[in-house]
């Protein structure tokens, strides 16, 4: 990529993003390829979810990329029934968070889930979803 | 060095789009507290100026209201940490005058909330988290709060009532606050009632009751040395200590889900600082912007354990009679929250408290009082420990 060309992919990230560069903007290209995922600390080990381009535990941009699997817990849940601009068509949606024991997820829980179907500490696992405005975002669903 | 006193306390009536302009607003908060103080303006040495830019229109704010206030020349500045913004100012105010800088500073905060459309407002509440990562999925802040509300009834069997006896408890206070936005009587027959557009859903488990309303205010505090506060007033009020600090702004960064380790950790610096406990607290300012936040307030201040806020609300405990009075002037709840004024109408209620003029909110006879002030979803945290 010459030094003109912008890297902007990571504005397809969500319904509405409001980040188009970013240093870790490979992560667009692992959600186009099914994948969600974190970074890791080539130095200390740290594992980061979101992922960071650096790691503040001891000053390294050394980074390597992991893959998001297996089942998290349900930490916690919420049914919005009002939304910011932008996202109301999506309306109502559930944002939620899981627990992988090293890191933690937040995102949303898939549209094919009822809220009453959700109980804190269920097991849950991570899918890459694209959006019906062809924008690409990650969501819940039963393991 | 000597210790910090507050000589002068003010804040405007809460409103729902207030009439002029934000330094004329400011003025009205100022003018209450430069009155309460016996001062006029080239006495004040420095001003800090806090809010929540997201809210406003003019850019650098604290020039164009020092101007106003007849603050110029003196040094002025902006700060702001969300909804704790005026806290921290009092934190920051503290500072300059223990250090010695200064020995009279002004800390005014301020938000006109409808100074932007209801639509530009959405727009930026959207924008409330960290936008790279949680605000594309369509986030907003009942909808965290509620992930706290949601926690705690899973791990300690909260139930939605218990939720509701704060909404209660607010409303019969802030019908007496002539300051407050909201002086209506809200009970829990209209809390249960499914019909009542106060039990309508916003963020499951929270309901329109939960939530308090958005407001344009201004408070100010007048802080002065030890030295000044002799010479200037017949009761100045000690600061005994500004606690501080944040954490992750990303859920994924935080530990906790049933408490704000913000408040926690202000708190024991706050303690530490006064060389008190929580047992030590006569009466108590909250940051009720939901009523999770007040159950969650209670066990983070050490006023229950943790799991027990709810118990204190159900023995009424927190009311005026109670054994920790709390929000004893309607709360975020009722007076409404016009960010960046709010830590400073917090404080300013402490302050009426200890001096013996809160008129029908007074508890009795309080020493020591507590203000807990949170910014963001329990992103940044303030507690300020006050006393006679």
């Amino acid at each position: 990529m010459s030094n003109k060309e912008i890297d902007d992919r990571f504005k397809k990230f969500g319904t509405v993003s409001f980040t188009s560069q970013s240093k870790i903007n490979d992560f667009i290209d692992y959600l186009e390829q099914g994948k969600v995922t974190g970074t890791k600390c080539k130095d200390c080990g740290l594992k980061f979810f979101p992922p960071r381009a650096d790691c503040f535990n001891c000053l390294s941009s050394n980074i390597e990329w992991f893959d998001v699997s297996g089942a998290g817990k349900l930490l916690s849940f919420s049914k919005l029934q009002f939304g910011p601009i932008g996202f109301e068509n999506d309306l109502p949606y559930i944002i939620a968070l899981l627990d992988f024991s090293d890191y933690k997820v937040f995102g949303r829980i898939s549209d094919k889930i009822s809220e009453d179907d959700l109980q804190v500490g269920m097991d849950m696992k991570v899918v890459t979803n694209e959006l019906p405005n062809g924008q690409l975002n990650y969501v819940f669903e039963k393991a | 060095m000597g210790n910090v006193g507050i000589i002068g306390v003010g804040q405007s009536a809460f409103v729902r789009g207030y009439p002029g302009s934000i330094k004329e607003m400011a003025f009205e908060g100022f003018q209450e507290a430069m009155q309460d103080a016996n001062l006029s303006s080239e006495d004040i040495e420095a001003s800090i100026v806090c809010s929540a830019p997201e809210y406003d229109k003019q850019r650098s704010p604290a020039g164009v209201i020092s101007e106003y206030l007849g603050l110029i020349p003196q040094p002025t500045c902006y700060l702001e940490t969300l909804c704790s913004s005026s806290s921290m100012g009092v934190r920051m105010g503290y500072s300059l005058i223990k250090s010695g800088l200064h020995d009279v500073v002004a800390v005014l905060g301020f938000q006109k909330m409808s100074e932007i459309s209801s639509a530009e407002s959405q727009e930026r509440m959207g924008r409330g988290a960290d936008i790279q990562w949680e605000s594309p999925f369509g986030t907003m802040m009942p909808a965290y709060y509620a992930m706290y509300a949601r926690a705690h009834m899973d791990k300690y069997g909260t139930t939605p009532e218990d939720l509701a006896n704060i909404r209660v408890k607010a409303s019969s206070y802030g019908q007496i606050n002539e300051k407050a936005v909201y002086q209506k009587a809200v009970t829990m027959d209209k809390l249960s009632d499914p019909e009542s557009k106060m039990a309508g859903p916003v963020a499951s488990p929270l309901r329109v009751g939960d939530c308090c309303p958005n407001a344009d205010g201004t408070s100010c505090i007048i802080m002065v040395s030890e030295e000044k506060a002799k010479a200037l007033s017949r009761k100045p009020i000690w600061v005994m200590g500004v606690g501080a600090a944040s954490t992750a702004v990303n859920l994924p960064g935080r530990d906790l889900f049933t408490g704000l380790t913000v408040a926690q950790n202000a708190a024991s610096e706050a303690y530490k600082m006064a060389g008190i406990s929580s047992k030590n607290i006569d009466v108590a300012e909250v940051h009720d912007c939901f009523t999770i936040a007040e159950i969650m307030a209670y066990e983070d201040l050490g006023f229950a354990e943790p799991g027990k806020g709810p118990e204190l609300i159900r023995n009424k405990e927190t009311y005026k009679d109670g054994q920790i009075p709390v929000n004893i002037d309607g709360g975020l709840l009722s007076k409404g929250h016009p960010i960046g004024a709010t830590g400073g109408s917090q404080i300013r209620t402490i302050v009426q408290q200890l001096r013996g003029e809160a008129g029908g909110m007074q508890v009795k006879d309080p020493q020591i009082g507590l203000v807990h002030n949170i910014g963001g979803v329990g992103l940044y945290g303030n507690v300020t420990i006050l006393g006679r």
